[in-house]
């Protein structure tokens, strides 16, 4: 039996506050863009499944943290990211992106406004330097100045329907004021944080953002409240998984420098209708009124075998696109895709008595179901980025 | 990491257990933690020749597929039946409940088939693969 999946390995790998505390508990670690981070810590399903059903505790202390602070950074942000921070009340969050002047892709973001003129914004651990430096330089020439605050923070995710329940034992903070896509400053297990109500798992949860010194004691504190209800540690397996299912698109899996953001489908995150130039405005304003090269589609497999990233989407047999990210669902019981196709082929597809998708798993044909993205949506709301 | 010291082991991290022509073949314990949550195994059917060191089959896990291995020349006799319902004992049991197929051996002579490692030799491999 050879491995075939891409475990990359390179020297010395950045440690979080909470590596030792994930090798105790026995996590299989794995290099993620430089950092040594669990991958699961028994197994990935059981992880997954705590957490679309109770809770699970995630380390995301990789993600880089840049605080924008200064006079004219709300108007700085706005000509630097496709969204509109400027709009964004304090104390909420929004998903946006960073785009080259050709319109790609640098990165996703979320941007949280913690002040009039200061803004905490978290970006891919694999894109932070590049996120730094662009941001450097477009924010040159305002009265507003970046800083990579990386190193400062400590991330720690709640997520799943019992992560308001958990979290509440431990902070006076009333959490149902705390609304989706918003944040507070908090005292939480005794120790002060900011609390923000968001997440990438689809489902309700909180991240903590927190002095890399109170890591420690919050992990624990977090676990031994959720001892009872459910929580367990998960790791980056079934954070992806999650993700997949959730329907987002992870950066480097179908997000790239190569996409513009209305092929992946985020066309709602770029705000051509704001005030003022925003780097990018130019490429993404064509590329918004051009038909798209490629439609991001939802497949569910019909059979066991599993479509994976860079598999051939075959529309009548004939290749028409390609998987960008699929993994078993734990949810589902099925594999499931997301794949960039030809429109035409999606469009053909979507007819019930138009012909057959299917995926080339490893030089076999596999019968695919399109379905409407995403995967799982909880019950009890909207669970998506704002 | 467990490393039964009756058992023989492919470079490709299956092992296989020798009884007189009746080779069982599965996938080690390295080799199921290195995949994580195995979903689906595709084994050789009851029949099929195999030959050693070629495909066989494949490993579908949550992150990765791998293809499978045959350790051994021969025809498969049987095809473990409670993998398909639960593949999860790939993970739980890996050298227990969780064999993948048996083997009858073309050379029937008890010498033992060429290429396999011993466990000393099983573990001393697996160990330069964890730390390279």
């Amino acid at each position: 039996m050879t491995e075939s999946s891409d475990g990359a390995a390179a020297a010395a790998p950045r440690r979080t506050p909470l590596t030792s505390v994930h090798s105790e508990l026995g996590a299989t670690l794995t290099n993620f863009a430089g950092w040594l981070m669990p991958l699961r810590y028994r197994s990935e399903t059981a992880e997954h499944t705590a957490v679309r059903t109770a809770a699970g505790i995630f380390d995301l202390s990789h993600m880089g943290e840049l605080a924008v602070s200064g006079p004219d950074a709300a108007a700085a942000l706005d000509y630097a990211l496709t969204g509109q921070p400027s709009a964004i009340q304090p104390g909420r969050a929004r998903y946006t992106m960073i785009c080259a002047r050709d319109g790609g892709v640098l990165d996703d973001l979320i941007v949280y406004r913690l002040g009039d003129a200061e803004f905490l914004v978290v970006a891919n651990a694999a894109n932070t330097a590049v996120v730094v430096a662009a941001l450097t330089e477009r924010v040159g020439g305002h009265d507003a100045q970046v800083s990579d605050r990386t190193d400062d923070y400590a991330l720690i995710a709640v997520q799943g329907p019992r992560a308001a329940a958990i979290l509440a034992g431990l902070t006076s903070t009333d959490l149902s004021t705390v609304r989706y896509y918003a944040s507070c400053p908090a005292q939480l297990a005794g120790r002060q944080v900011l609390l923000a109500r968001t997440g990438y798992t689809g489902e309700d949860g909180f991240e903590i953002f927190a002095a890399p010194e109170d890591a420690g004691h919050l992990w624990a504190s977090i676990s031994a409240a959720g001892a009872g209800q459910g929580l367990i540690p998960a790791g980056l397996a079934a954070r992806a998984t999650l993700r997949l299912e959730a329907g987002m698109p992870l950066y480097g899996k179908g997000l790239s420098r190569e996409v513009p953001p209305y092929d992946a489908g985020l066309g709602r995150a770029v705000r051509l209708d704001k005030p003022g130039d925003f780097v990018g405005r130019a490429a993404l304003a064509l590329r918004a009124a051009a038909a798209p090269e490629r439609q991001l589609i939802g497949l569910i497999g019909q059979s066991r075998r599993v479509p994976r990233h860079g598999y051939d989407v075959l529309w009548d047999g004939a290749p028409c696109g390609s998987v960008t990210s699929g993994a078993p669902s734990p949810t589902l019981g099925a594999p499931i895709a997301m794949a960039y196709v030809r429109p035409d082929a999606a469009e053909q597809a979507a007819d019930p008595a138009g012909g057959q998708l299917a995926v080339d798993v490893r030089g076999q044909a596999e019968p695919a179901r399109l379905v409407e993205l995403p995967f799982y949506r909880r019950a009890d709301g909207a669970a998506r980025r704002s | 990491m467990s490393v039964p010291g009756e058992l023989y082991y492919t470079p490709e991290h299956e092992w296989v257990a020798i009884n007189g022509s009746l080779a069982s073949v599965g996938i080690t314990d390295y080799a199921q933690r290195a995949l994580g949550d195995v979903v689906f195994v595709s084994a050789p059917a009851a029949g099929a020749r195999v030959t050693s060191g070629e495909p066989c089959g494949e490993v579908e896990s949550t992150k990765s597929v791998s293809d499978l291995y045959s350790p051994v020349d021969g025809e498969v006799t049987e095809v473990n039946p409670e993998i398909e319902d639960d593949p999860g004992l790939v993970n739980s049991d890996p050298y227990g409940a969780g064999w993948l197929f048996k083997v009858q051996l073309d050379d029937a002579s008890g010498e033992l088939p060429p290429g396999l490692l011993s466990a000393p030799e099983y573990t001393a491999l697996t160990k330069e693969e964890s730390e390279s």
